[in-house]
């Protein structure tokens, strides 16, 4: 290698670091001449009418290619572990000008603190966490709505509590659900592009105003690939239009600066309890305000389909991909089943929901978390609204960064209508008269010899 | 089955947004149901309507109800771009078609500390003494940030009988007992217009005498402006925009909506 040569990134074991590479500079080539052919064009063009075309990549490759064409001024990251690539990918971004500010903060702490400042000052920004960095920074996050802070954070969901762990359990989502933000979560590496370039049009909605979370899962989503279909890479979002806001910005050049909101808004000594009971209000008012933005731009809060079905799987996530394979093994086994994906979390779909849920009479929850928030949103949506009154199971449920077997979810449904434990409900078994040897799902009979084979393969294999 | 239908709630009615006292912690608007007009529409006490049928409820109130109050806020007080100016001049219009109207800005948003003069200014963190203070039976905002604007609407509908108006440069307001959306100076012209017509429909006279400020100490109202003539002045000029006494804006394009040379 000659000294003019870049330098190869490598790992400590000598493997290349190829998705992180440097920039190649080409002497008297423009390093941002291709981000500097992009041109503007209207959010409806953009998402309705553009072109797409297909590609195979990771969740953390769709950030990227989403903030590429998102027209973003200000973004900031820290490599927590574990993190993700996607920040690093956003660096490549700036190295190339897609991205017009871009450095590495001091902690999580500080970066969602900095991300406040940016979003103050009117421009547009975005980062990326996970695990752990988000509950390290949530203390600014959980302020950014009262501020009325528009901005996109990604929260990619990789175990808060020890042990950690970098597959999904997205038990974060928990402590993210009330702090007055929008939050959406991501299926897959579309859902996560889709939802970036989308989320940023509803969070500076001048009636909106409000940050918007978008809450991926881990490995199955960042790391996994999966087909995403892109516009053009050579059109972008409009900019923020941060004097339209809904608070004034923080502009040290022109008189509203003297208007500063800051301040005082933690000086609870100096504000009325009267304020801070309609301060509250309001960031729920504009989280209720965003429904028509998400219905315009995302097609609704959530995603039905085969609702007329008696069997309903209501899930987010990774678990609703899960849910899918569900849906068609119990088809194969002659359950008709539904399935809801919710795609935001907050706003919740309290009534989206209700309506989609009426005819069911047993809704099943899967979740990749043990405190099974998702169970706790669904069943408070519809206590009391539905007549007559499904069965709700919360789960099954797995964490700790387990991989959620289809199976599992079956067995779940069969035991939800059978009325048995879902440990008797064995995988395909008794389910109709279809020959196979089984113990026909009576609660209490033992499993024939062969269940109990399949069984024990299948936990081994789990 | 059974669904409640949408939006109707506890007592199976849609969310009225009315002059209150409504209570000591009532829902936001938006949370129970309210939506914000589209383009041409407007808000009359919670209920969808046309922007001409909500400009004549506005144009009914501010001269029928007692001690009418216009509340300018920081984006037509401060000369900050152009449209700021064009915007003030139509207030100026508005105000000219109203007989015995207060003029009571709320300046900036910052709490007053140990208190507010209520007279001569209005606070969006504790609007209510200010309503109180001058016995406002309808007031109106405008160019107030909408983040403040629906946190002084709220209190006010939550303390207070006073009926308020939002004319809001972007969407409108649901806390509003009466709001019209896209609130350019264009508009608020036509408001002014409306307000004249239906004054004259009503046989109320023009009014012969300049607005002022709030009560006194001694049931007196602040004067603003000095003589009849003095006020004419004014409101010729903002009509014509010749002689109009406004420092010069500074430097924000309106088409971006930033300041010219930011990125």
């Amino acid at each position: 290698m000659s000294e003019h040569e870049p330098e190869q990134k490598t790992n400590p074991q000598g493997d290349v670091i190829s998705t992180t590479a440097s920039v190649k500079v080409d002497a008297g080539k423009d390093p941002h001449a291709e981000a500097k052919k992009q041109r503007v064009v209207s959010p409806e063009y953009f998402f309705f009418e553009a072109p797409r075309e297909r590609s195979f990549i990771t969740g953390s490759e769709a950030g990227k290619e989403a903030i590429r064409r998102a027209n973003v001024d200000f973004s900031i990251a820290y490599p927590i572990t574990p993190q993700t690539e996607t920040m690093q990918l956003i660096g490549v971004l700036y190295g190339e000008g897609y991205v017009k500010e871009y450095y590495r903060g001091e902690e999580e702490y500080g970066v969602m603190s900095t991300m406040a400042g940016a979003s103050r000052a009117g421009v547009r920004c975005f980062t990326a966490t996970a695990g752990p960095g988000t509950l390290r920074g949530i203390e600014p996050i959980a302020s950014w709505p009262g501020h009325r802070l528009p901005l996109v954070a990604i929260f990619t969901c990789r175990v808060v509590n020890a042990p950690l762990a970098i597959q999904p359990d997205n038990i974060e989502i928990t402590y993210l659900l009330n702090c007055g933000m929008i939050l959406f979560h991501a299926e897959n590496q579309q859902d996560v592009f889709d939802f970036i370039l989308k989320g940023f049009m509803i969070s500076e909605a001048n009636d909106v105003t409000l940050p918007v979370g978008i809450a991926y899962d881990g490995f199955f989503v960042t790391h996994a690939r999966g087909y995403v279909w892109m516009p053009p890479k050579d059109i972008k979002l409009p900019p923020r239009l941060a004097y339209h806001g809904a608070v004034p910005v923080l502009d040290a050049e022109n008189p509203p600066a003297r208007l500063s909101r800051d301040a005082p808004v933690q000086k609870s000594n100096f504000m009325s309890y009267n304020i801070h009971n309609v301060w509250q209000q309001e960031v729920w008012g504009a989280t209720e305000r965003a429904k028509k933005y998400i219905n315009y731009y995302m097609g609704g809060l959530l995603e039905a389909q085969d609702t007329d079905a008696e069997v309903l799987l209501v899930a987010s996530g990774s678990a609703a991909a899960q849910s899918r394979e569900a849906v068609r093994l119990l088809a194969e086994q002659g359950i008709r089943a539904g399935i809801v994906k919710i795609r935001s979390l907050r706003p919740f779909p309290t009534r989206e929901l209700q309506r989609a849920c009426a005819k069911a009479k047993l809704i099943v929850c899967p979740e990749y978390n043990y405190v099974g928030w998702m169970a706790k949103e669904v069943k408070a949506a519809l206590y009391g609204e539905l007549n007559p009154v499904p069965l709700i199971i919360g789960g099954p449920r797995v964490f700790g960064g387990m991989s959620m077997p289809v199976e599992l979810i079956v067995e779940t449904v069969i035991g939800g209508i059978k009325k048995i434990s879902p440990a008797h409900a064995v995988v395909g078994a008794g389910l109709k008269d279809n020959g196979q040897k089984g113990n026909g799902g009576k609660k209490g009979e033992e499993m024939s010899a062969d269940d109990k084979s399949k069984l024990a393969h299948f936990y081994q294999n789990i | 089955m059974y669904l409640k239908k949408e939006y109707l709630y506890e007592h199976d009615q849609p969310y009225k947004v009315m002059p209150g006292p409504e209570g000591f912690v009532i829902p936001a608007a938006a949370s129970m149901g309210v939506e914000l007009p589209e383009v041409g529409g407007g808000l009359l006490y919670g209920e969808l309507v046309s922007e001409d049928r909500a400009m004549e409820e506005i144009a009914r109130r501010f001269l029928t109800d007692p001690n009418p109050t216009l509340h300018p806020g920081p984006l037509v007080i401060w000369a900050w771009n152009e449209h700021a100016v064009e915007k003030a001049r139509a207030v100026i219009g508005i105000a000219a078609e109203i007989p015995d109207l207060m003029i009571i800005p709320m300046a900036d948003y910052r709490p007053r500390y140990p208190k507010i003069e209520p007279e001569e200014m209005i606070n969006p963190n504790h609007p209510n003494l200010t309503i109180w203070h001058n016995k406002e039976g309808v007031c109106a905002f405008v160019g107030v940030h909408c983040h403040y604007a629906n946190l002084t609407l709220k209190m006010i509908r939550a303390g207070t009988n006073c009926c308020t108006v939002a004319l809001c440069a972007e969407q409108g307001h649901e806390d509003a007992m009466l709001t019209v959306r896209d609130c350019d100076a264009a508009k608020l012209w036509k408001l002014a217009g409306v307000i004249k017509r239906t004054r004259e429909k009503m046989g109320i006279p023009a009014p012969a005498v300049a607005p002022t400020g709030g009560y006194g100490p001694v049931d007196n109202k602040r004067v603003i402006v000095h003589t009849p003539e003095e006020w004419a002045k004014i409101v010729e000029s903002a009509r014509t925009g010749k002689n109009f006494a406004m420092a010069k804006a500074v430097g924000v394009s309106p088409e971006l909506g930033r300041p010219e040379g930011a990125h």
